[in-house]
């Protein structure tokens, strides 16, 4: 990624070549791939949400779709490959060994610049999670590539490089990214960016099983302990299916409550802006936005948000968006599907009310 | 010991925009502050020098005004300041950032001593991609560790270091070895406010300021926007949806509107209405 979209620089430093000139050992470089994170022996579901995107890319290209797989446990292994399978790859790369049992970034990182550098995928996709985020920096500068973190969209232009969109600028700007003369082109995306897509029940595919000669004596950092989070510490914003939240429009903590009694209404989470965890009112877990988490709720109730761009990208894959903001000017009916022009303390309250009322009658009715 | 902070400045505000008439960026007058994330590095590094003995360099790369963000570091207490500045930094990605603070980094180590740990923030609110200090910890085949919780112990006669890392789903305590790059997790600490004596020696301290042929790069198409091998195409502000929200209105009070905007919601996603229902079926 670049942050260089600056004016052009002095002539001296000369320009990068913005041709396309890819070098003649590159141009075996073919497929694309997705990296399967998995920890604790479950895959994590941005990887599937990657093969969704890798496939219609592969399509484009006309190529496969592979996966990687690692780890330590093989049983574990083969259910990932036949998830990865079922959400699109053709082919899944498996290496399975015991230096492999927790991810560590040294081990994680020679593995795949090996398979890279093996079988010459000319995409390598990674979810921007930490994991991924850790090692897709180190493979791309063993392999002196170009990488583009945290993006938005993915796209194959006209020459059939990869297009990688991303905010820029703090978000408030977006700007689209290609590596042309180097491979292979690296992205990330944050989960919950792009859409789950629907596995195909026992497709299957190609299983290539990698041999690496690793010895743990060699391996300087090693995993002491592991302490897993308790599922009550953490909310599940980014795959709740209704999601309220509220902004700075709410004026106090006291009516931030007004948020989370609608969204218990619903059976929903609920979140804000990023000024409220600055403020306190909510914990930094439930900011959702660019620099929060990233939601695709069936349905987000946003009160007394203005719609920041940043904020803005953690929201616009929702189905719905409801917006209710006393300002008709407010950026946020730039992208909500339904818009109230209120006073959210007093909307709040009453569609809280309403919901529960119309709830309870159609139960009792049906 | 010896820790070196790479610091970022960075525009204060995201209120960057793109001139209508001419698609450019306006960047003017936007005021600069030292990248957030970094401060989390700085006060950790600060605090282990306080614990442990040693010195606390700050580097940055960027244009000469960047100098304004090593000295309010020096405020806060680090020792040493170094800006590398040069034209044919301009437009690195994050691939050409990295060869460039990893050069300056051999270099101050040449100079003042080979680093113990080098730290970076977890990532910068303008390029926003974690991804430099990685680069970084490649390049000079330091251990790297992201996302630091807690430095748990350093221990300088052993070599080695412990930290808990912000991993999927919980904490990994990592045992490694020194040198390491630490990328710290926000909010790991609170940073301490300059003394007035910090302040004086910081006002009349000298950054040293290093040139691409300071730190001894030979080859200059690793720099900058030739050693960049990501390619910004295009910058776009983001449009409107092409389908304007429908605003929902009634006369009459909260509790009617309330209604509306139920009835609208349920018109739109008949499936949200049936999921509800189905919930609400657990709840009364
Ligand atoms: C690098 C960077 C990263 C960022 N990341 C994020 C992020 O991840 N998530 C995020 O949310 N922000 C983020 N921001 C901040 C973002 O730019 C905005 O400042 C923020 O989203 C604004 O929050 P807000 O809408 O709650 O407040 P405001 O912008 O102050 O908006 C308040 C809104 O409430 C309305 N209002 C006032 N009173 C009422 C009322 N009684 N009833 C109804 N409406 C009312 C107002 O009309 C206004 O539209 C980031 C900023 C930067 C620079
Ligand atoms: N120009 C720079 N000068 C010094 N440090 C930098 C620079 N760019 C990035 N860094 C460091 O690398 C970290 C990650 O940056 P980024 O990859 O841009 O998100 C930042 O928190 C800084 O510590």
């Amino acid at each position: 990624m670049s942050e260089s979209a600056k004016p052009a620089p002095p002539a001296a430093s000369g320009r990068a070549s913005t041709k396309k000139e890819l070098p003649e050992h590159f141009k075996a470089y073919k497929h694309v791939w997705v990296a399967v994170e998995i920890e604790h022996g479950h895959a994590h579901s941005v990887s599937f949400e990657l093969l969704g995107e890798g496939r219609k890319l592969a399509d484009r290209r006309g190529v496969e779709l592979g996966a990687v797989v690692m780890g330590d446990d093989r049983s574990s292994l083969d259910a990932a490959a036949a998830q990865a399978f079922e959400y699109g790859a053709d082919v899944v790369y498996l290496v399975c060994h015991p230096t492999l049992a927790h991810y560590r970034n040294e081990v994680a990182t020679r593995v795949m610049t090996d398979l890279v550098n093996t079988y010459q995928p000319e995409i390598l996709l990674l979810g921007a999670t930490n994991l991924g985020r850790d090692l897709a920096g180190s493979v791309a500068t063993t392999l002196l590539t170009g990488l583009t973190a945290d993006c938005t969209e993915l796209e194959i232009d006209e020459e059939g490089s990869l297009a990688a969109t991303r905010p820029t600028f703090g978000g408030s700007l977006l700007c689209t990214i290609f590596t042309l003369n180097f491979r292979p082109q690296m992205a990330t995306v944050r989960p919950r960016v792009l859409a789950m897509p629907e596995p195909i029940a026992a497709r299957t595919g190609r299983i290539v099983e990698h041999a690496v000669n690793l010895d743990e004596n060699d391996i300087v950092t090693k995993v002491l302990q592991f302490i897993a989070d308790r599922d009550s510490d953490k909310a599940q914003l980014p795959y709740a299916d209704i999601v309220v939240a509220g902004g700075l429009g709410l004026r106090s903590a006291e009516n931030f409550s007004l948020v989370r009694e609608l969204a218990d209404v619903l059976g929903g989470e609920y979140g804000g802006s990023r000024p409220l965890v600055q403020k306190g009112w909510i914990t930094a877990d439930r900011q959702i936005g660019q620099t929060g988490k990233t939601i695709r709720p069936r349905l987000y109730i946003a009160a007394g948000i203005s719609g920041a761009i940043q904020h803005r990208v953690g929201v616009e894959g929702a189905d719905m968006i409801v917006a209710i903001n006393s300002d008709p000017n407010a950026p946020i009916f730039e992208f909500a599907h339904l818009g109230i022009v209120a006073d959210a303390i007093t909307l709040l309250p009453a569609l809280t009310e309403a919901f529960s009322k119309r709830l309870r009658v159609n139960r009792l009715a049906s | 010991m010896h820790i070196v902070v790479c610091i970022k400045q960075v525009p204060d505000s995201a209120q960057i925009r793109v001139h209508p008439v001419h698609n450019t960026i306006m960047r003017q007058g936007v005021p600069t502050i030292i990248n957030p994330y970094d401060l989390f590095a700085l006060e950790e590094a600060l605090r282990l020098r306080d614990r442990l003995g040693g010195e606390v360099t700050v580097l940055t790369m960027g244009p000469p005004t960047a100098s304004e963000s090593l000295r309010k570091a020096l405020t806060f207490g680090a020792d040493r300041a170094v800006l590398l500045t040069d034209r044919y930094f301009a437009g690195s990605d994050t691939l050409a950032t990295s060869y460039a603070l990893a050069t300056a980094l051999e270099k101050i180590a040449a100079e003042f001593g080979a680093p113990d740990i080098v730290f970076t923030g977890k990532q910068t609110i303008d390029g926003d991609t974690a991804q430099v200090g990685p680069g970084i910890a490649k390049r000079l085949n330091y251990n790297q560790l992201t996302y630091v919780a807690r430095i748990a112990e350093t221990d300088l006669a052993a070599g080695t270091i412990t930290v808990e890392r912000r991993a999927e789903g919980g904490t990994q305590v990592l045992l490694s070895r020194l040198p390491a790059l630490i990328t710290m997790l926000e909010a790991t600490n609170e940073m301490r406010r300059g003394s007035i004596e910090n302040a004086l020696a910081a006002a009349s301290a000298k950054v040293i300021t290093w040139n691409a042929t300071d730190i001894g790069v030979t080859d200059l198409t690793k720099c900058g926007l030739r050693g960049s091998p990501t390619i910004v195409k295009k910058v776009f502000a983001p449009g409107a949806r092409s389908e304007k929200a429908s605003f929902i209105e009634a006369e009459g009070g909260s509790d009617l509107l309330a209604d509306a905007v139920i009835s609208a919601i349920f018109a739109r996603a008949p499936a949200v209405e049936a999921d509800l229902l189905e919930f609400a079926a657990t709840q009364y």
